[in-house]
């Protein structure tokens, strides 16, 4: 049954950069998932662009004196044992949060999807070396390679960037090779040889283009894991460093004042699950959206 | 099994010996001199020189790699910076607390995900299905270490039933030791099932829909007889997969909610030692996390074999 669908979705894929079925902000909308993930991104989205122009109060400016008020008109969500506002907190941590993401994503795009095309298209020994060292990479966790450079290089934003970054790379070179080798076993791809074009033409104007919409959704999901990573990270004190505030670092601060203010362990935590929440559910909703093929019951 | 299983060892070897390399390169060369971390930015340069000689570090680099492979073969992992004693100690010291937490935290993993896995496979589309789906997208989404101080806030602070930290040892017997484990278990287990049930779930679908258990179904067998004889031996190879690659994150978690808890095993001698510099110490616990890392996903690797012997025949 599915034999007739695989065919007209391999036909409409020839033309190099083909929009996904037309109508898809029409099926976008209607989907679940897709929906309640793109709200929850977009909140967070919201508020790290807000924090750029309004915050409530500054995140950065200390007033003991009010230091841990309960939540009122003024502080929404109450204040923290430095006096900082949290409201204010939470948003300016969203942009550190989104910050790292994108740019640990990006390291593991760049590389990882360079590394899976080249794999892809000079096979023998290019890509077996390529594989072999992404299994290897997987032996290092982002906690792990943080602390190593933590060790030598102090922690910070940039260690904590450089480790999520590099743990991302293997995941895209699996993905990019695994799905590239499948687009070049294709008959456009034979007769685009046959037509004298190189390995490299034919990556840039066959391969790429028909394996961007895997790569959206695998970048969306690989964004979440990041974003774990970046709070985990900071909780440790190996990531984003103060003043800058950060939802991981908001966590520890909270945790030695659990039994006087318990609530304040409660709200950043609860806009890491929003962020993460929100980009898996997108991930997933695309990944329906985008290429039916992959939308097995989950 | 012979040509199958000395490819996969000559590859864990090479494997463990790269990432030798690379850690020893990565905390050993860039940094120039551990003495002069050690000591400070204001050391003299006579003492830093004193110190340099005295730990071994103006040995060219690669008889000081050389040294310190020779002395992990015969379990010999030189002196802490800090406090000279052997580093081999230190580690078996934390280890009976680490090694304990991966474990109970790995069991409580697969029988919450095998458990709501196979459940939700069973019941297909049904309340119940949704419901435990909707739980595990929400497990997903938590990050470990929030969920730890969330049963910290509940079991601690809120009912006053655990502990919200620390460690008790094993000498007052075993379920003392259990105890204080509880908690980090449960939060490095709950996060890693809901991916694992996921996965389990899938898996058990995908199998469901194959020729066999029609035949089987046919034949006369009832359902139950079908889920647990053919269907879940066939469902096992994705999910060893799985279950392998969260070995890693799940030693990488337990340095996370080491520091939660405040328990004295291998991920807080890390942290102590980056802050003291006592960079052999860091050296050697990442090496060590590295290899159980590697030596667990080649476990995996054979493991698979015995299940599915198709593997062996494709990877000759």
């Amino acid at each position: 049954m599915s034999a007739p669908l695989t065919a007209s979705a391999g036909t409409a894929a020839i033309a190099p950069g083909a929009r996904p079925a037309t109508g898809f902000w029409r099926r976008a909308l209607r989907h679940r998932s897709f929906v309640l993930g793109a709200v929850l991104s977009l909140l967070v989205l919201g508020a790290a662009l807000l924090s750029l122009v309004w915050t409530p109060w500054s995140a950065y400016d200390i007033d003991v004196a009010s230091k841990l008020h309960a939540p009122s008109a003024a502080h929404w969500l109450g204040t923290d044992v430095l006096g900082r506002d949290i409201v204010s907190l939470l948003l300016v941590g969203a942009r550190s949060t989104i910050m790292v993401g994108v740019i640990a994503v990006g390291i593991g795009l760049t590389f990882g999807v360079g590394l899976g095309l080249i794999a892809a298209a000079r096979k023998g020994w290019t890509e077996e070396l390529i594989m072999r060292m992404s299994d290897f990479t997987f032996a290092f966790p982002a906690v792990l390679s943080a602390i190593m450079l933590a060790a030598v290089a102090g922690p910070g934003m940039v260690t904590s960037i450089t480790a999520i970054g590099i743990f991302q790379i293997p995941t895209f070179v699996r993905v990019t090779r695994g799905s590239a080798n499948a687009i070049w076993a294709r008959e456009f791809v034979l007769a685009a040889r046959a037509a004298g074009k190189g390995s490299f033409r034919i990556t840039i104007e066959h391969v790429l283009p028909n394996i961007l919409s895997i790569l959206v959704v695998q970048a969306t999901i690989q964004f979440a894991l990041a974003i774990l990573a970046e709070a985990a990270l900071s909780y440790l004190g190996l990531g984003t460093q103060p003043p800058q505030p950060s939802w991981g670092r908001m966590l520890n601060d909270a945790q030695t004042l659990l039994f006087q203010s318990p609530m304040l362990a409660v709200y950043p935590g609860v806009a890491i699950a929003i962020a993460v929440l929100g980009l898996n559910l997108l991930g997933d909703g695309l990944r329906d959206l985008l290429d039916p093929r992959l939308a097995r019951e989950r | 099994m012979s040509v199958f299983f000395l490819r996969r060892i000559l590859t864990l070897v090479a494997t463990l010996f790269a990432a030798s390399l690379i850690i020893f390169l990565v905390l050993d060369a860039l940094p120039g001199n551990a003495a002069q971390m050690l000591m400070g930015a204001d050391a003299s340069p006579d003492a830093v020189r004193a110190l340099t000689v005295k730990l071994g570090l103006d040995q060219p680099l690669t008889v000081r790699y050389l040294l310190w492979i020779k002395g992990m073969a015969v379990g010999d992992l030189g002196n802490s910076y800090v406090y000279g004693t052997p580093v081999a100690g230190l580690i078996a010291e934390r280890l009976v607390l680490t090694i304990p937490l991966a474990i109970m935290s790995m069991l409580i993993t697969v029988v919450l995900a095998l458990s709501a896995g196979i459940y939700t496979a069973a019941n297909h589309n049904k309340l119940g299905d949704v419901g435990v789906m909707s739980l595990t997208q929400i497990g997903i989404a938590l990050p470990n270490f929030w969920f730890a101080i969330l049963l910290i806030l509940l079991f601690s602070v809120k009912l006053q039933l655990l502990s919200a930290g620390g460690f008790a040892g094993w000498d007052d017997g075993v379920w003392a030791g259990i105890r204080s484990l509880l908690l980090p278990a449960i939060s490095l287990a709950v996060v890693q099932a809901a991916i694992l049930a996921r996965v389990t779930r899938s898996a058990v679908l995908e199998v469901l829909r194959e020729d066999f258990v029609r035949t089987a179904r046919a034949k006369g067998l009832g359902k139950r007889e079908v889920l647990w004889h053919h269907v879940l031996r066939n469902a096992m190879i994705p999910v060893m997969t799985v279950m392998g690659l969260q070995f890693a994150n799940l030693l990488a978690g337990t340095i996370v909610i080491e520091n939660v808890f405040y328990l004295p095993g291998l991920g807080r001698l890390i942290f102590q030692s980056i802050a003291n510099r006592d960079l052999i110490v860091v050296r050697n616990c990442v090496m060590l996390l590295a290899a159980m890392v590697v030596t667990v996903n080649f476990v995996v690797d054979v493991l698979y074999a015995f299940i599915d012997p198709r593997i062996k025949v494709a990877n000759l």
